[in-house]
């Protein structure tokens, strides 16, 4: 339980993070440490996708990245999405499309949502599929997540 | 998705038939939804819970100085520092709160911990020294049938046996078939792992705690009988429930974090992990299952002999309940009239089992649909024109005798399933846009695994049925409340919204029923009456009807109240759109105008018409209601490697009235998931007593490329026992999909020249292949 000091760049904005362990996770740092609790935990072992954020624009499993490797990279977290109450296209149409039951995998999808149509603007139902493929949701049985998706997808290649 | 779009265009946004956003839906998508785990308090500590390594042991002593000489450590407690009932239970309170004097299960709680975070919590539980004297565990569930092992436990090895005999016992069929099957432990794995936090009262004589629980009024008689309060010293508040399916019916951390807080004098907040998890809830039952099925040589069911042995680890539970509802389903959704039945719940060392969804009638439908089509090939008829053959209807009895009073349409929800299209995709998928084979359209994915040529296509078929609510003279009843202000109404209840979507079409019905469209929803929570648990399909019909039933009364108050004003007799009122009319004149006042100023303020009970006892030939009329879903599969099946990709699942669903269309389909999307998981991947693997897979690298649970497109009709006929015409749509839907898919795979493995019996679940590899 040696302290240390590190910061981390957190939704563009600069966290000094004290009382963490060497080897403590980005997950439990953000949620213990920084008080951000929107990314979620269920597995801890990276097989679930609740706990993803953007490191350096990479989506990642904050449950297996160690909170103090991510010093001076720039993490986005779903809290860095949107303003709360004006939440985003991928936010919006996960509720209008019944994407959403105890919520609890939502945070890590609308960031895993975000980073692939940021990626492919009009991906193929098998390439949704595939890239979701890490993050688990145990309510909906995912067809109106897919839903969602392809909803955005269409808006967004509407757009002038 | 095929719903009728134009029959719900008249609907009133935001009412019932309407699919308005889920209230918590946005807080949701952005993180500031509060789950349970996410809770905290200032000067919290932080529970932790030591647990049992061995499956069978006697505890000869526990040492727990080296705990408290830890810095940081604040309490450390066992079975002695229990001040009331030592155990808990659902049905039995057979469940001990610490185990004292002998362990019956890997992961049994033997002392917690509560410390000034959670790594010198963890620490404490490593520090404490517990010395067990090993026994030979009880793992063979038909040695606690026969008795020839010691009890393992005061109330003996036999939770419960439960025989049926109908009709005559001695009729024969031309065509008999014979088969025994086999289900697999199945856990529920919600997201949102088992947390809470206690609030202890000043003085230490009450306790709060805010928890992801599925009934807030049973975990409030269990935990006051622990501590040794009266239960209205144990408030509970729901907290956000990141899914249930059952595992939240029993308690698990509750006793132990309300124990730390009030010794503390201080907040204390437990939560699991996922490998915690696996050890601290209750699992689907692994059941073994004999079945002979008697037809004529046409076809039509003339006997149903079965013997039904669900294993319930170490402690109660449900299982006397499941047991029930696993051995009066065991005809499936058909006419038969003759059966003989003998079911058995017994305890083992295996990790306890008791609520999932499904609840017993799981079990029963792989093994009944097996037989099915085993009959069908022997009867020379389709695998669908056996089941519409026998396909039950309205008036019709189960093996206890009791008729099936609702809305039956078996026959419907068959021709439904069948008249959707089958999937238009050749085997391996059309070729992408460079010509290449879309691999992720095979078996095996992107591993490339498979091998195109040797992938055969099957198809299979699952109809089950499901009794709804409580069964066995539970008076099962809920609450709920309704003000009604100035065109606004608050409402109260104590359901437990799990994800399930309880508070949507709870506004829906007070927007529908007083003519509103703002509808403030209370804090879930024990001060107002029970609403019974989220489980059993039970919430919409039963917390649907208290909603109805309390907004009702309020609207009647709202009449008497404009009759008075206008002198008018208020049974001439009805809520047309938004305003209150005379319905023998010309008024017309929007109910904004007409609640105005008024205090109305109604609490109503609703309880479903009561239920009997099984008799000693388990008859009576122990069930409340049912409903009735059809499954097709369609599954290409790699022969050579066993590996399966299901293409797509069509279903037809029994619904009553659709409250909601989009939840619906939520519903039946999700449990059709979790049906596909016990037919493929999902098992708890136990050896020796030790769980071996407790985490989600071992087990697998459905991904989105595991799960196909769903093809839906909703069978809507209002039942008219129902309050508002809606049966629940929760358990259906994951009950037939897993005897769909595997028919399916032994179909394709028909095809191909190498037949299998496939008669257990989860399917493996090895079970197509070898």
């Amino acid at each position: 339980m040696s302290n240390e000091f590190f910061t981390l760049r957190v939704n563009g904005v600069d966290h000094e993070v004290a009382d963490s362990w060497l080897g403590e996770s980005l997950l439990d740092v953000l949620r213990d440490r920084v008080g951000l609790m929107g990314s979620k935990g269920a597995c801890t072992q990276g097989e679930c996708g609740s706990c993803s954020v953007l490191v350096d624009e990479s989506l990642v499993c904050s449950c297996l990245v160690m909170g103090a490797t991510a010093v001076d990279q720039e993490i986005v977290t779903i809290e860095g999405v949107a303003p709360i109450g004006a939440p985003s296209d991928v936010q919006q149409a996960f509720v209008d499309a019944g994407a959403v039951q105890c919520g609890f995998c939502t945070p890590g999808l609308v960031m895993a949502v975000h980073d692939l149509l940021e990626r492919t603007q009009a991906p193929t139902d098998t390439e949704i599929r595939e890239e979701l493929a890490g993050n688990v949701c145990r309510c909906t049985g995912y067809g109106r997540i897919i839903d969602a998706v392809q909803q955005v997808a269409v808006l967004r290649g509407s757009r002038p | 998705m095929s719903i009728d779009e134009q029959s719900r265009t008249t609907i009133r946004p935001g009412t019932i038939g309407d699919s308005p956003v889920r209230p918590d839906g946005i807080e949701k998508t952005q993180g500031s939804y509060e789950f349970s785990s996410d809770l905290s308090a200032d000067g919290c500590l932080f529970g932790a819970t030591l647990r049992s390594p061995h499956p069978s042991a006697r505890i000869i002593s526990i040492d727990l100085s080296a705990a408290w000489q830890i810095n940081g450590v604040e309490a450390v407690i066992t079975a002695e520092d229990v001040p009331g009932q030592l155990t808990y239970g659902l049905i039995s309170q057979d469940q001990p709160v610490f185990a004292s004097d002998v362990v019956r299960y890997v992961g049994e709680p033997v002392a917690a911990v509560a410390a000034t975070d959670p790594e010198t919590a963890r620490r404490a539980l490593d520090a404490i020294t517990v010395t067990y004297e090993l026994l030979e565990p009880l793992l063979d569930p038909e040695a606690a049938i026969s008795g020839e092992r010691e009890p393992i436990h005061p109330d003996g090895n036999l939770i419960r046996h439960q025989r049926i005999v109908h009709g005559d016992p001695d009729a024969t069929g031309d065509i008999v078939v014979e088969g025994t099957y086999e289900i697999g432990m199945q856990d529920q794995a919600f997201l949102g792992l088992e947390a809470a936090i206690a609030h202890p009262d000043p003085g230490g004589d009450g306790v709060e705690m805010h928890v992801a629980t599925q009934w807030l009024h049973e975990d409030q008689i269990q935990i006051a009988a622990c501590l040794g309060f009266p239960v209205d010293k144990v408030r509970l508040v729901l907290g956000g429930v990141g899914g249930a399916f059952g595992a939240r019916e029993d308690i698990s951390l509750q006793v132990h974090t309300c124990l730390l807080a009030l010794r503390l004098g201080r907040p204390v907040r437990m939560a699991y992990s996922r490998a915690e998890s696996f050890l601290g809830h209750v699992h689907r039952h692994p059941a073994t299952i004999w079945m002979r099925h008697h037809a004529t040589a046409d076809g039509d069911l003339v006997k149903v002999e079965a013997r039904f042995v669900f294993d319930g680890g170490a402690y109660a539970s449900t299982s006397s309940a499941v047991l029930v509802n696993g051995i009066t389903m065991a005809q499936g959704p058909y006419r038969c009239p003759n059966g003989l039945v003998d079911g058995y719940a017994v305890r083992t060392n295996h990790l306890p089992c008791g609520a999932m969804r499904g609840f017993g009638a799981v079990q029963a439908c792989f093994a009944y649909e097996s037989q099915m089509d085993k009959l069908a090939a022997k009867c020379g008829l389709a695998p669908e024109e056996l089941r519409l053959r026998n396909a039950m209807r309205t008036g019709d009895l189960l093996f206890t005798g009791q008729p099936v009073n609702n809305v039956a349409p078996v026959e419907e929800c068959i021709r439904e399933t069948a008249a959707l299209p089958l999937p238009d995709e050749p085997v391996g998928g059309h070729a992408m846009a460079d010509g290449s084979a879309d691999a992720m359209k095979l078996p095996g994915g992107a591993g490339r695994t498979a091998d195109a040529g040797d992938i055969v296509r099957g198809i299979g078929w699952g109809v089950s049925i499901k009794n709804l609510m409580f069964s066995e003279t539970v008076d099962d009843f809920s609450t709920a409340r309704c003000q009604l202000n100035d065109g606004v109404a608050t409402i109260k209840f104590a359901t437990a919204e799990v994800g399930q979507g309880f508070i949507t079409i709870a506004a829906q019905i007070a927007r529908t029923v007083l003519g509103i469209d703002e509808v403030v929803l209370d804090r879930i929570d024990t001060d107002i009456g029970s609403a019974g648990s989220t489980s059993a399909s039970r919430q919409t019909w039963m917390s649907g009807g208290a909603v109805d039933a309390a907004c009702r009364a309020a609207r009647e108050r709202m009449f008497e109240a404009v009759g008075a004003a206008h002198g008018i007799d208020p049974i001439r009122f009805v809520i047309d759109g938004t305003d209150v009319v005379d319905t023998a004149g010309d008024l017309r006042i929007p109910v904004i105008e007409a609640s105005a100023g008024l205090e109305i303020d109604e609490t109503l009970e609703y309880h479903h018409p009561p239920t009997e006892d099984l008799d000693e030939n388990g008859q009576g009329n122990c069930h409340t209601a049912f409903a009735f879903v059809a499954h097709r599969a369609v599954v290409d099946v790699d022969i050579e490697l066993g590996l399966v990709k299901v293409i797509q699942i069509a279903t037809a669903q029994d619904v009553g009235n659709a409250l909601n269309p989009l939840a619906v389909v939520g519903q039946i999307e999700g449990g059709i998931a979790q049906g596909l998981g016990l037919a493929l991947m999902e098992e708890i693997i136990q050896i020796d007593g030790v769980i071996r897979n407790g985490n989600f690298t071992d087990y697998l649970l459905p991904t989105f490329l595991d799960m196909p497109p769903v093809e839906i009709t909703l069978i809507e006929q209002p039942d008219p026992h129902a309050p508002l015409g809606a049966k629940g749509v929760g358990e259906p839907p994951c009950i037939s999909p897993t005897p769909a898919i595997v028919a399916a795979i032994r179909d394709a493995l028909e095809q191909a020249g190498v037949p299998k019996p496939l008669n257990r679940v989860p399917v493996r590899p090895s079970d197509i292949c070898l």
